[in-house]
């Protein structure tokens, strides 16, 4: 049932992999020792928690596993992790607390 | 203090990235079943473990292009969720800026979160370290990690084959990604940057291929900035 064209992944393999290996060099193979301006420090501190929650929210609102339809288990499972990640920092058990309450919300509720 | 050797400063590398070995297992099994769920090849599945060397853009790109976004789009995406490397590389470069090309490759390549964390943090305690000894605890640190992702990868793949569909693994990556966040919310200024991600990647939602989803990380990236410096002036009112 794959329905990625092949192409498709080794050419955004390609484009990530060189993209990626660029980003982590710039400055150490080639700037050098010079600053980066204050400005574009300051947003390049929040692409990644600027780009994540984007990404992840339509995914929790409208569930393509259930043809979009917002979905309790999920979204209880979504509240749990970001709960357990808020209040013990760390990664692993907010997972493993997401992962729980969602096979049991879908065992209670499904 | 007594002087260290290259090779001493290697083991206390080793010792700093052991303990991260918790969590990046768990991690490179996801990506192996998760990409695997999502159609990818064994042999694809470790070249992206391999050739991008970042969970959190790898699974970016499997989502997108699940969801049949344009490639060019896939990789912009993910490469924004890398943009932070860029960061780590500007401030390595003071401590490493003088080792070999050769070797400064290799430390960009093998750049990943907690071998920076905990490079940065030791460069700073041991000024007087010179450049061979930092390069050893960057390597050292990165000993543990980079084949066991690689690995975790692969076995993540071939048990992902073998996991039934209905078992809501659908539901893997946005709960990784929650997971990861969460504790990213350090500041009102991180919490302000996320949750205006939220609302314009929601309201945009039906632009088609995520082309919402750059303008809500550009928007989310602007509002955090943008907070910092308010917070900055009212500390310096203070």
């Amino acid at each position: 049932m794959r329905d990625i064209a092949a192409v498709d992944i080794w050419i955004v393999l390609v484009g990530l992999g060189l993209g990626s290996f660029g980003l982590r060099f710039v400055f150490l193979g080639i700037i050098g020792d010079r600053l980066m301006p204050a400005w574009v420090l300051r947003h390049l501190r929040y692409t990644a928690v600027a780009v994540l929650p984007g990404l992840v929210a339509p995914m929790v609102m409208w569930p393509p596993a259930t043809g979009g339809v917002p979905d309790a288990p999920r979204l209880i499972a979504a509240v749990v992790t970001i709960v357990a990640g808020l209040v013990t920092r760390n990664v692993l058990v907010a997972i493993l607390s997401g992962a729980t309450a969602l096979y049991l919300m879908l065992y209670l509720l499904g | 203090m007594a002087r260290q050797t290259t090779n001493s400063t290697y083991w206390q590398g080793v010792r700093a990235g052991a303990p991260f070995i918790l969590v990046l297992v768990p991690f490179a099994l996801l990506f192996g079943v998760v990409a695997t769920e999502a159609g990818f090849t064994l042999i694809e599945t470790f070249a992206y473990s391999a050739l991008v060397v970042a969970g959190a853009a790898q699974f970016t790109a499997v989502q997108l292009l699940s969801e049949h976004a344009p490639t060019l789009i896939v990789v912009a995406t993910a490469l924004a969720v890398n943009l932070r490397m860029a960061m780590y590389s500007a401030s390595l470069t003071p401590h490493l800026g003088r080792a070999p090309l050769g070797k400064r490759a290799l430390v960009a390549y093998l750049m990943v979160d907690q071998a920076y964390a905990s490079a940065i943090l030791e460069y700073e305690r041991h000024p007087e370290w010179s450049v061979p000894q930092k390069l050893a605890f960057y390597f050292g640190a990165v000993t543990p990690l980079f084949p066991l992702w690689l690995i975790f990868t692969v076995v993540g793949a071939l048990v992902g084959s073998a996991i039934p569909p209905g078992f809501a693994l659908d539901f893997a990556v946005p709960i990784t990604f929650l997971a990861m966040i969460a504790p990213m919310l350090r500041t009102s200024a991180h919490v302000v940057a996320a949750l205006v991600s939220i609302v314009v990647s929601l309201a945009l939602a039906f632009i088609p291929y995520s082309m919402g989803l750059l303008v809500a990380g550009a928007a989310g990236m602007i509002a955090g900035a943008q907070v910092e410096l308010m917070m900055d002036r009212r500390r310096a009112r203070a």
